[in-house]
């Protein structure tokens, strides 16, 4: 029970933090047809950021200004790197993005060094919230959901009360019908682009001292906001939001868990002495696997996602 | 209907020929062992390279994940030596990148069944997240992959036939550039079977292609399929170059490089990925020597070839002789001179920028010697220097740009004239 609410609540964190950058990627890819490789490594900017100015000024101004400064960068890019790579297609779009992925990793590699830094939670967030039965609950982790369902809420409300969000949502199925009425479509997409990037860099400044801040942040969790994106169908917000927290569920669900198809068939009653290796893998080893693993099922048996509207 | 040409023409023979003989003669230029690596390293490259690119030049499909073939040829390449140094099966060292090249084969079975499925942007993805996986459970069977230090063995077995027991590097690479040349062959003639126009078909309209009654799935997975076993057999040479698999050859980062030596040197002209194998390899060793930041430059570059040159180097280079036989070369001369002066201005302030900030945050000590002049990074000056030297190259670029490409225009202009 103890371990059953407590996982539930470190996977529902998780999942929120995962859906503040799938929510991101979603949007930009439904809008432009853009798979943003490079998404991930906005996250990370977020997070050397915000290091750099909470060393400097304190974390509260980093979570505002670190996702400010990444949304314009992701803003210049957007009118001055996609729009040109644009031109040549989808794959030199994609490419492009690539290319600045690796770009990015380097870029950190040689300003910050190869190993971690030590971005850390602030004193006024550290220590526990809350013990339930005998494990405690910390701070910073109610207020990485704060922050999250903030975001979740926030944007809910951008896209479905505002007038820019209604042209956004427009945008988002009839791109030429919304640029025949007279809005210029390529601006949308280029705030869209930051907004996503700011986005994907609060995700880093409040992850960044939860987990660690170092080059390989990126890369660890760039194929998994794909993988969410996948699943939760492409383009579709709300399949977004399912697929990250199912994700971030069962995946702290399975890291918690030692226990292997061996123990399944000693508790019915079978002993398996010279079992396969395959047989002896625990959930906790199955852990790093199962988000692909999830994918390629969907794939198998339903390839538009959980939520997806069409196949692409 | 006109018939197609044939494929062996003299031209063509001249071309294999001399290709052949540039490959089996290069080794004599130099007796270094680096020369003999650096030769080695390209010609598994080549086939690397080439087997990506029967996915995304000749099927239009941009694979994350392309690595994942290449290890696992190489780990099932290094099992099987292993067999064979224990006399588990008897299969002569000379045939085993064929091992690898079927291990390739046989995951691509598995694997292209999930990601062909879909093409365009979605494989792409799920090609990066089965790239992951592989990558993820590789660690997960250490008796497979060798877990972190990697599984290793020993090539040299017996005494072999007339001298040739693989211990010298020159015999591994005589093994290796005649395996490469062989599938070099065959990739050229697959791209020119009835399956590989078809998979150009698949590529540039998927309806039309199944309209005349092909399955653009099958096609698909068929050439995912055949390029797993290319990449296959170029991990299997690995294996027998290096003596050594880790788990690093199937990784994200793998699979990064082949698509930037296939890109830089070009997707949509066969002979492209060579150029781009032998420049990135090459790169790679010279550049990695210079400066810890080669990485960093690596990424600008394919960063410039997408933007600028999209085609890759190969393109560059079709389009250049075309003007050149047209006898209109030397007119754009004085413009691609023009432009050199504002390149070498942004390359070599970007250049000061990355060294002294590196060296800055290394060691504390932000000067860099260059040519008798200091660089020092901890001094305003400097910086105010380096923007400067950006920001002018840049106008002068802008400016440059402008009347390069009114001259290339006008040279084209001419070629059509005198073509009509």
């Amino acid at each position: 029970m103890e371990f059953a609410l407590i996982s539930l609540l470190n996977g529902v964190t998780y999942g929120l933090l995962l859906f503040m950058l799938s929510s991101g990627l979603t949007l930009i890819f439904s809008m432009m047809g853009i798979l943003n490789f490079a998404h991930a490594s906005f996250y990370m900017l977020g997070a050397y950021f915000a290091y750099q100015i909470s060393a400097k000024i304190g974390f509260w101004p980093a979570l505002l200004i670190s996702p400010v400064l990444v949304g314009i960068l992701g803003a210049v890019i957007e009118r001055y790197g996609i729009r040109k790579a644009h031109r040549y297609g989808h794959v030199a779009e994609l490419l492009f993005t690539f290319g600045l992925a690796f770009l990015a990793i380097e870029v950190v590699q040689l300003v910050w060094g190869k190993a971690a830094v030590d971005y850390r939670i602030p004193a006024s967030l550290s220590g526990t919230w809350f013990t339930l039965f005998s494990s405690s609950f910390p701070v910073y982790k109610g207020f990485m959901m704060a922050v999250s369902v903030g975001m979740l809420v926030g944007l809910y409300a951008l896209l479905t009360f505002t007038r820019i969000g209604l042209i956004v949502q427009a945008a988002l199925s009839r791109p030429d019908m919304v640029q025949a009425l007279g809005h210029d479509v390529p601006r949308i997409f280029t705030l869209v682009f930051g907004g996503g990037s700011a986005l994907a860099a609060i995700a880093g400044v409040i992850g960044g001292n939860a987990f660690v801040t170092e080059p390989a942040m990126a890369d660890a969790l760039g194929p998994i906001v794909f993988v969410v994106v996948v699943v939760g169908g492409l383009g579709s917000l709300a399949g977004a939001f399912i697929a990250s927290l199912l994700i971030g569920i069962l995946q702290t669900f399975m890291v918690g868990t030692n226990y292997s198809l061996v123990d399944f068939a000693r508790s019915v009653g079978i002993q398996l002495h010279s079992a396969p290796a395959l047989a002896r893998l625990s959930l906790t080893q199955l852990a790093a696997i199962m988000p692909y693993m999830l994918m390629v099922a969907i794939l198998i048996f339903r390839p538009r996602g959980i939520m997806g509207a069409r196949e692409t | 209907m006109k018939p197609p040409p044939p494929l062996l023409t003299a031209r063509r023979l001249l071309m294999w020929g001399g290709y052949l003989a540039l490959i089996l003669l290069a080794p004599l230029l130099s007796r270094s062992g680096y020369w003999l690596s650096l030769l080695s390293q390209v010609a598994i490259m080549t086939v690397f390279a080439l087997s990506f690119n029967m996915l995304l030049g000749q099927t239009g499909l941009l694979s994350f994940g392309h690595a994942v073939y290449y290890g696992l040829g190489a780990m099932i390449t290094m099992h099987a030596l292993i067999a064979v140094n224990q006399h588990v099966v008897p299969i002569p060292v000379t045939l085993l990148p064929l091992v690898g090249g079927l291990g390739g084969l046989v995951f691509g079975v598995l694997l292209g069944y999930v990601t062909t499925r879909r093409a365009g942007t979605t494989f792409a993805m799920i090609s990066l997240g089965i790239g992951e996986m592989v990558a993820a459970s590789s660690l997960m069977f250490p008796a497979f992959s060798g877990g972190e230090g990697g599984l290793s063995s020993n090539r040299v077995i017996g005494k072999g036939w007339f001298g040739i027991t693989y211990g010298p590097q020159i015999q591994i690479y005589y093994l290796i550039a005649l395996w490469g040349f062989a599938c070099v062959v065959a990739m050229y003639a697959l791209a020119h079977t009835p399956l590989g126009r078809i998979a150009n078909a698949v590529r540039d309209n998927p309806e039309r292609a199944e309209f005349i009654g092909y399955n653009p799935q099958v096609v698909r997975f068929l050439m995912v399929v055949l390029a797993g076993f290319f990449a296959g057999v170029a991990g299997g040479l690995t294996a027998l170059n290096y003596e050594i698999v880790t788990s690093e050859s199937l990784h994200a980062y793998t699979s990064g490089l082949v698509i930037m030596m296939a890109f830089v040197g070009g997707v949509g002209y066969f002979f492209g990925p060579i150029l781009g194998a032998l420049l990135i390899t090459v790169l790679q060793m010279a550049v990695s020597s210079l400066t810890a930041a080669w990485l960093f430059y690596f990424g600008l570059l394919f960063l410039v070839v997408v933007l600028y040159a999209p085609g890759g180097v190969a393109s560059v280079v079709v389009e250049h002789r075309r003007l050149w036989h047209a006898g209109v070369l030397g007119r754009l001369a004085p413009a691609y001179l023009l432009a050199a002066l504002p390149v070498l201005l942004v390359g070599a302030g970007v250049v000061a920028v990355v060294e002294t900030v590196y060296r800055l945050m290394k060691e504390d000590s932000a000067r860099l010697r260059v040519l008798g002049f200091t660089l020092d990074a901890s001094r305003g000056l400097f910086w105010v220097a380096v923007v400067a030297a950006i920001a002018l190259g840049m106008l002068l670029l802008r400016k440059v740009a402008r009347t390069v490409s009114d001259e290339r225009h006008r040279a084209y202009a001419t070629l059509r004239q005198e073509r009509t």
